[in-house]
């Protein structure tokens, strides 16, 4: 793939390649446009996409970005804002796992759902968004619930775990399956005006504290509802998450969780203190 | 003697965010909850001095006690 290579060195303008020349180079040599994504930023050409990411992000972090697979479970309120500030970042495959196809009730809130995709599965909507969004990433759909049978096989080649779901018992099982497989696993929750989020790495039980208590049913979600922002706000800070897992920059939400508290506009973060000797 | 009780989201609606309060020697987690009128099942976390504790646990003068409720939705 030298011609390739030679391709994109010549039409880079600086370090920065076009989306036309990336398209381009892409049907001149018959190969997919994560090809020359790959092949551009392994060669220091950054796709003229994320000059914006560059502050933050140089251009072999974004190759990192852009070789990391990232699994996000539901794809509702958090996990369509999850899924589409990860395809904009540039990792570079996304698995999106969700059961339910859109509903009216979820277009108060659920960003990939539009008048246009209700009836659509929901990871059916995420493909066809990513697609529209950044053709360089791979949606992996699977329209499936996550159970703790299935989590082994449809997780197992995730760098990263995020949680989006519904369900409080879903969650603690996709710890647990998290811990087994050794993936650190974003968590997110909302309900009403308020969210939390904290990041488990495996042999942590922090999932499993937030719920110690829990018996059976919903959260305060049940009685409050979802609005719009609150999930974007959730998601957000789960993909901040990501980022930094990936990249192993900044400090993660370890051993603590962020209470988000929308109403009273207060960010809190709690702090577990470790009983045992930890690593 | 004094505990620090500190509420989260919901826990807050028609009672305090964070409150110094007086209760008698040998009360525990529990007798707060029901003091404050929390539905036990609501509660996802209790967190005493920073550790995740249990609702039968005593409690000492000075302790700081959080309660948080389930929070689920996704």
């Amino acid at each position: 793939m030298e011609e390739l290579l030679d391709f994109l060195h010549e039409r880079a303008e600086g370090d920065l390649l076009s989306w036309a020349d990336q398209n381009s180079a892409a049907e001149r040599f018959g190969v997919p446009l994560a090809r020359v994504e790959d092949a551009a930023l392994a060669a220091g050409i950054l796709p003229a996409r994320y000059q914006r990411n560059r502050r933050a992000i140089t251009v072999a972090r974004q190759l990192t970005l852009f070789r990391s697979t990232v699994a996000v479970i539901g794809c509702g309120g958090l996990g369509g804002y999850v899924i589409e500030e990860l395809a904009r970042l540039g990792v570079g495959t996304i698995i999106a796992i969700d059961p339910d196809v859109f509903e009216e009730h979820n277009l108060n809130r659920q960003l990939l759902s539009t008048p246009g995709t209700l009836g659509w599965a929901k990871v059916d909507a995420a493909a066809a968004r990513v697609a529209d969004i950044n053709p360089a990433v791979t949606l992996v759909p699977v329209q499936a619930a996550y159970t703790p049978e299935n989590g082994e096989e449809l997780l197992h080649s995730a760098r990263v775990i995020v949680d989006a779901l519904d369900s409080i018992p879903a969650r603690l099982a996709l710890a647990k399956t998290c811990t087994a497989l050794g993936i650190p696993m974003v968590h997110g929750a909302i309900g009403g005006w308020y969210g939390q989020v904290a990041t488990q790495f495996p042999g942590d039980d922090t999932v499993q504290k937030l719920y110690s208590r829990w018996v059976e049913g919903k959260g305060v979600e049940q009685q409050l509802g979802n609005p719009s922002f609150t999930p974007a706000v959730v998601a957000s800070i789960e993909v901040a998450e990501v980022c930094k897992i990936l990249l192993g920059a900044g400090e993660i939400l370890r051993n603590r969780k962020l209470s988000v508290n929308l109403l009273e506009m207060t960010f809190e973060e709690v702090l577990f203190e470790q009983s045992g000797a930890e690593t | 003697m004094q505990i620090n009780v500190k509420l989260f989201a919901t826990f807050r609606a028609g009672r305090f965010a964070a409150e110094t309060r007086e209760y008698p020697e040998g009360t525990r987690v529990i007798d707060i909850i029901r003091d404050l009128g929390i539905p036990e099942e609501q509660i996802g976390m209790i967190m005493l001095n920073s550790k995740h504790a249990e609702p039968d646990q005593q409690l000492n003068d000075g302790d700081s006690l959080a309660l948080f409720p389930l929070v689920g939705g996704g």
